[in-house]
Parts: C-alpha cells; sequence; structure tokens
C-alpha cells in the first residue's frame, strides 16, 4: 500500500506573523519557513505505519512554487520513500488543493491519504474533506489514533463533545490533529539521503487543474490592538476611573 | 548507550556566520575535491546572527566577484555619516574619526547575509546543516582536536531520553574550523585546554542589542549611517549606539555597552530603551512598529586579547577568536578574511599547523594592532578615552606603548561603599515595555522539556554571598530576563528561565563569580531572528 502525505509550506510557527503594510498579503520577507506542523504529524503518522509493515510506501506532495522543495527536502529526511512538487506560482483555494491531490491520487492509488486538519497559515481545514468528496471516498478528520487492519481503519477523532471512534474502508482521507503523536527529529545523515531521493516536479496546468477561484481576497487586517492599560493606586481611584468610563 | 555514528569530513566548520561560512566557500574554491561541511545551532542560516551591520565590502570583493549584481537581501550603498554627542536632551555634532568613514560601504542584515553566503556555499557543494549544536569536543587519541559530536535531540529536564530521543553523531574531520562567534561555548573549553591565551590580555566584551523598526513614511533616509556616544551612559560606562536606516521605510538602531560596567545595578537593556527616548531618536520612531529584536555580546578586546588561532587539529576564526575592529565598529570584514585565510592555509597545508603565525602577518591582525590603544584608553573615563584616541588615530597607531586590556567579570563593584552616578532617566512608553516583551520580538523559542543550558556551577552563591555582595547581577545584565530570583518555600532561590535565552552570552561572561557556564541547547532552539 502507498500513503500520500501532504506536505504544506508556512510561516514557522514561532514567527511573529505580520500584514504587509498595504494590507495585500502577510510579509514573508527574511521569515522563516516550516513544514506546517499538523502535516509533519500526518508524515509522522504514515512513516509508522510503514515502520509497521502496514504500508510500502510514503510519498509526500507539495502544491506551489520551486521553494517549497526545501519542505519537501524535509519530509523525505524524515523518512519518506519520495517527493511530488505540484508546480505552481498561484495562490490556490481548497478546492483548487483538493483537485490537484485528486490527480496525483489517480496516478499513484494509495491506499491511504493523510493530511494535517488544517494549515496554521489561512486556518481552513477544508483540503482532506473537499478531497474525500472528490474521490467520493471515506474521511474521517481530527484524528488523534489510527490503527490500520486489513482493508479498514480504526480512527479516535477528537470532537467538540470528546472523542468518538469510527472504523473507515480504505482507500480513505484520514486528517490528523495534534495529539497523534510526536514527530521525530531528523538524522544528520538522513538529511544527506533525503538529496539523492527522487522529487518529481509536475505543472499543475499539466494536470489539467484549472486555477478558478470563486474566494476573492479583498484585505488582510491585523487585529486591533488593545488599549494601554492605566495603574490605578487604590480601590477608591479605580473605583472613579470606571465611574469616570461610565461603567458603573 | 551505542556507538555513535560517525561522518567523515576533510574538514567541519562549527558555525554559519561571516567567517565559518567565508572559510567554507574559500575551501571549495581553492580545493574543490575537499570535503566541507558547516554546523549551525539556530533553526536556519541567520536566525542567531544579530549585528548592525555596515560592512566593508572588500572581502566580498574577493571572495565572491560580482556579488554586486546579486547582492544579499539587504544592501543599501552609504550615503551619509552623522556622529552625535548626546545630553539628556540636547545634541552636539562630532567629527566623523576616519575609521568611522563609512563611504563604499553597505548596510546589509548580516542574518539575510549569512543565507545568502549559505547558498553560495552549498552551490559550491559545502554541505550546510542548520539546527544542529555541536555540543562537545573529539579528540582524536594523540589529544588533537579531530571533529565534533552533535547534540543529542530529545532529552528530558532530567536528562533522560524522551521517545523522541536521537543520539547525536561524530563528525570527524582532518582540521575543524571554530567559527562559533563571540564567546563560543567549544572554543572557551579549547583555549582553556591548549591555553591558547597564555601570552595574551584577558578578552573583553560588549553587549549589543538591536532592534529593527518599521517607521512612518519618509522618516527613514536610506544610506544614513548615524552613531551616538553619550547619554544615557555616564562617562564611566563605554558605549554607544548606532541607527542605520534601511529601504522600504525601516531602521535598525542598537546600543552597545562595554561589559567592563562597574555599576553593579546598571541595566543594559534599560540604557539601551532610554536611549531611544532620546528626542532624536524618539521622533524617528514614533508613529512606527517594532519587527524585530535581540542582542548578542561583541569582542572588544582587539590586539591584546587576541589568543593563540591554532592548536592540534583546530583553527579559530572570526569573533570566537575575537578580530573586531572596535573603533570601526565592524567586525564582518575581519572574519570573512580570517575565515578565507584559514581556508587557504588548509588548502595549502592541509593542516591546522602556521596558521596562527599567518594570521597575525595578515592584515587583519595589522588592521587590529592600529587600533589597539583606543579602547582600553576608555578605562580612564570618556574624554581622557577620546582624546587618547585622537592620538592613537593620527599617529596610526605607532606609538610605541600598547594599553593593558583587563577582564569584564572583574570591574563590577561590590554594592556596599559604591554609588551609582544618578542618570535621571526618563519615563518610557516606546515598545518594548520590558524584556519579556522584548524576548517575544526576538521569537525564541526552546522545548522547556530539555536540560537546562544554562549552568550555575556553585548554585549556594547565588542566594548568599552574590545577594550581599552584588545584588544578583544576572537578574539585569541579561537582556533576556533569564534569571530572576524568587521567593520559594526553601528561602530565595535563582529561577532560570532558560527558554527565553536568545544566546547572546552575556551572563557567561559579566557574572562576578564565573559560575555561569552557557552550554548549547538542542539543536534548532534559540531565537529566530527575522533580517537582524
Amino acid at each position: 500500500m502507498k500513503i500520500l502525505v501532504g506536505i504544506k509550506r508556512v510561516v514557522d510557527y514561532n514567527v511573529r506573523v505580520r500584514v504587509l503594510p498595504d494590507g495585500s498579503g502577510v510579509d514573508t520577507d527574511g521569515v522563516k519557513m516550516s513544514v506546517n506542523p499538523f502535516d509533519e504529524i500526518a508524515l509522522e503518522a504514515a512513516l509508522r505505519i510503514r515502520e509497521a509493515g502496514q504500508a510500502e510506501e510514503v510519498i509526500v506532495v507539495s502544491i506551489g512554487g520551486d521553494e517549497c522543495q526545501q519542505q519537501l527536502r524535509t519530509g523525505l529526511a524524515m523518512g519518506a520513500d519520495r517527493a511530488i512538487q505540484v508546480q505552481t506560482g498561484a495562490r490556490l483555494q481548497p478546492l483548487n488543493l483538493a483537485q490537484a491531490f485528486m490527480k496525483i491520487i489517480e496516478r499513484e492509488s494509495p491506499g491511504l491519504v493523510i493530511l494535517g486538519k488544517q494549515a496554521i497559515d489561512d486556518d481552513n481545514s477544508q483540503t482532506g474533506q473537499m478531497l474525500a468528496a472528490l474521490w467520493d471516498r471515506p474521511q474521517a478528520t481530527f484524528v488523534s489514533k489510527i490503527a490500520l487492519s486489513g482493508s479498514t481503519a480504526t480512527v479516535t477523532r477528537e470532537v467538540d463533545s470528546g472523542l468518538e471512534t469510527v472504523e473507515v474502508d480504505l482507500p480513505a482521507v484520514v486528517t490528523v490533529d495534534l495529539r497523534l503523536n510526536e514527530p521525530r527529529f531528523v538524522k544528520l545523515p538522513d538529511i544527506m539521503k533525503a538529496k539523492r531521493k527522487p522529487l518529481d516536479v509536475l505543472p499543475l496546468d499539466a494536470l489539467g487543474v484549472a486555477v478558478d477561484s470563486n474566494v476573492r481576497i479583498s484585505r488582510f487586517a491585523p487585529p486591533a490592538q488593545r488599549a494601554r492599560g492605566v495603574m490605578v493606586g487604590d480601590a477608591a481611584q479605580l473605583v472613579q476611573e470606571l465611574r469616570n468610563r461610565g461603567l458603573v | 548507550m551505542s556507538e555513535r555514528e560517525i561522518m567523515e569530513y576533510d574538514v567541519v566548520v562549527v558555525g554559519a556566520g561571516p567567517a565559518g561560512l567565508s572559510c567554507a566557500i574559500r575551501l571549495k574554491q581553492c580545493k574543490p575535491e575537499l570535503t566541507v561541511a558547516v554546523i549551525e545551532k539556530s533553526s536556519e542560516i541567520g536566525a542567531h546572527i544579530l549585528s548592525g551591520a555596515v560592512i566593508e565590502p572588500g572581502p566580498l570583493d574577493r571572495l565572491l566577484p560580482g556579488w554586486r549584481d546579486d547582492p544579499p537581501p539587504v544592501c543599501i550603498p552609504v550615503e551619509r555619516d552623522e556622529i552625535w554627542l548626546l545630553s539628556r536632551s540636547g545634541r552636539r555634532r562630532l567629527p566623523t574619526p576616519p575609521q568611522q568613514k563609512n563611504h563604499g560601504n553597505f548596510i546589509v542584515s548580516l542574518g539575510a547575509m549569512c543565507g545568502w553566503l549559505a547558498q553560495r556555499a552549498e552551490a559550491l557543494g559545502v554541505d550546510v546543516f542548520p539546527g544542529y549544536a555541536a555540543s562537545g569536543i573529539r579528540f582524536t587519541g594523540d589529544g588533537a582536536v579531530g571533529g565534533v559530536i552533535i547534540g543529542d535531540m530529545g532529552v528530558g529536564r532530567d536528562g533522560q531520553p524522551k521517545d523522541s530521543y536521537v543520539q547525536g553523531i561524530e563528525i570527524h574531520a582532518r582540521v575543524t574550523v571554530f567559527g562559533e562567534g563571540v564567546r563560543g561555548h567549544l572554543s572557551k573549553q579549547l583555549i582553556r585546554r591548549f591555553e591558547l591565551d597564555r601570552d595574551a590580555d584577558p578578552q573583553t566584551y560588549g553587549i549589543g542589542m538591536k532592534e529593527l523598526w518599521r517607521v512612518q513614511p519618509g522618516k527613514s533616509q536610506p544610506g544614513l549611517v548615524q552613531h551616538t556616544a553619550g547619554w544615557p551612559l555616564d562617562s564611566h560606562t563605554y558605549g554607544g549606539s548606532f541607527i542605520y536606516h534601511l529601504d522600504k521605510d525601516r531602521i535598525a538602531l542598537g546600543f552597545v555597552c562595554g561589559l567592563d560596567y562597574q555599576d553593579p545595578d546598571f541595566v543594559p537593556f534599560e540604557a539601551f530603551q532610554q536611549f531611544k527616548h532620546h528626542p532624536m531618536v524618539r521622533a524617528l520612531l514614533e508613529g512606527g512598529e517594532i519587527l524585530s529584536a535581540g542582542a548578542r555580546a561583541i569582542t572588544e578586546g582587539g590586539y591584546q586579547s587576541l589568543p593563540k588561532t591554532e592548536m592540534p587539529g583546530a583553527l579559530l576564526v572570526g569573533d570566537c577568536a575575537g578580530t573586531l575592529n572596535v573603533p570601526k565598529i565592524k567586525g564582518t570584514h575581519q572574519a570573512m578574511k580570517s575565515g578565507m585565510l584559514a581556508a587557504e592555509h588548509i588548502a595549502e597545508t592541509g593542516a591546522a599547523e602556521g596558521f596562527d603565525a599567518k594570521l597575525r602577518a595578515s592584515e587583519v591582525v595589522r588592521e587590529l594592532y592600529k587600533v589597539r590603544n583606543i579602547r582600553p584608553a576608555f578605562y580612564k573615563g570618556f574624554w581622557r578615552g577620546f582624546i587618547r584616541a585622537a592620538i592613537e588615530t593620527v599617529t596610526a597607531g605607532k606609538l610605541p606603548t600598547t594599553l593593558k586590556v583587563h577582564a569584564d567579570d572583574t570591574a563590577l563593584r561590590k554594592r556596599a561603599g559604591y554609588t551609582a552616578p544618578d542618570r535621571r532617566w526618563v519615563e518610557r512608553d516606546l515598545p518594548p515595555r520590558d524584556r519579556l516583551a522584548s524576548v517575544y520580538f526576538a521569537a525564541t523559542a526552546h522545548d522547556e522539556d530539555q536540560p537546562v543550558h544554562l549552568q550555575i556551577l556553585q548554585p549556594d552563591i547565588c542566594a548568599t554571598r552574590c545577594v550581599e555582595e552584588y545584588g544578583n547581577p544576572c537578574t539585569r545584565f541579561c537582556p533576556a530576563n533569564v534569571y530572576e530570583m524568587v521567593e520559594g518555600t526553601s528561602g530565595r532561590a535563582l529561577q532560570i528561565n532558560a527558554a527565553n535565552c536568545v544566546h547572546c552570552k552575556t551572563c557567561d561572561i559579566k557574572d562576578p563569580y564565573q559560575i555561569i557556564n552557557w552550554v548549547t541547547p538542542e539543536g534548532g532552539s534559540g531565537p529566530n531572528y527575522q533580517n537582524m
């Protein structure tokens, strides 16, 4: 069985995200970029399934410009067998991403697709669900536990009311949550091995995915800043300040 | 524990700063068949680099001819120099000394430039490994340096391996080049072990703090280089500021204090923030937004403090040796030159022996010799230093005397009997409010479940002698608020907030008892500077 894992290049979670002064997007000049943390968890899950002998091959897929090859190499260094870059310079909506993944599924026929539950940049949490619909296969989202047996997967989902255990027939789409696992550290020699692993580049338009979007981003804006606090000397002054503001 | 995995290289370079990367690039240019690795503890190249920075382009012209057609990401030609002497609310223009004339130089982000250099090194076949900390030195059977040991990852706070544990590998090399930067934790061990500083004065340091701002449109004048001396420092505290005007409405500004300051209650971070509230600076920053902040120690000892830079199997380059030129306020060109010289030496001889003599005969050390008396002249206060500096400059360092350099850790005065100068510091309102708020702009990150990387060798001193004598100066000199004295169930004790650390090394230097030992945390930890 093959497992397909999605890898998205995002602004690193330690970075203070800053909106460009003209509101056209987020400042990425000189900003550290990383693998979306949920995608790292997805890859770790896939590697563990392969290491348990339940899969033969783990393929990492990223959709974007050539800079995302850096994140694919990280995936290969973690242990993926090969990588596919769907090459595009366009800013894609989740539906486009799902369509592109669908084209890769048609080529590779994986038994399982594991994605992060969402990317930490746009927080959409849509691609996995849309992909399952396009593929017409079961989906299990926000997963904190996966067990495969034969042609089914038993997964635990983190839902608002607690944990939900469901069984899905394979092939299926699984999107993973934070508590599923702790991704491994990359060993230094594995970085060298990753350089020799295959990385295929497929232009998005050659796959026949039309980039049309029914969502238009009009403007980015930072959250409103909190007003400065006032230090008060004692309770009486506090009451006075609150009165002045008409709050009591 | 199993045998460590081994990778073999001809040369391993520790630290991807300007010295280490220049060395790696030059090695491949001189002898492409050499295998070269660069190990860097920051999560990506440049993330632990903090500098002004105005650089002299000479070494870049030699290393990468044609670089001007494809320059580093932030690279603005210097248009104009200004030096100001500040009083609390006024300022006076000073003549620009010849060392500080910056015509032909460039304002860069040294962090971004290192990322750019690393790409060039990789293109030549150098293996660059960010996110891996060289935590130990590997010695060969005959006691020579034979490479480094990469720190283990996934070790818990208690020192026990976690589920994610990965043993660090050994990197074996014929020659190991240490380019760790100021107060490198491995270089420190090597200097002691091989007594490299036997014939040198103690190394001295300063602490540099820097912020990157986006100011209101029109306020930044790209290419303007401003330096200040005077307020908020008293005349017995060496230091000053820089304000570099970048493109895209950005301004890099910073403040450097000599770590030979005497006042046990002095807070360098506060001095920086005070400087920002001088009318001249405040006008620039008001209405702007802080983008990034950080701190890093710099070397100030110069010629007198330069240790021997070679030992069996290894070399020191750049600021872990201490090649910075203080009166010029520049170290990058010196670091790059020493790295390139090391590369040429290794390519030619295949060994470390003989490098120190070459370095001392080179323009790197000649440059340090010329200005050797300027920094120590300021021990006697600002004005006497100023006059001596002028004399030394006019005579180009040809006077026969060489002033002694004193160690920083002995400079601090005990609280009893010491009266701090009246600093008349002002109310502040520009961000960051305090050191914790500042650390936020350094984007520093450490997994909290790892051994504390700031080792206190004699913890009993903190709550006893140090409270009495100095009042725990670590709680003040650290720019990241790592050290706090807290009341616990068993009395006052030192609390170390290691996760805040920005790897500046000030504590390892300034602690008057020399009981703070900075060791490297898990690879990839530490600040995540952007364009610093």
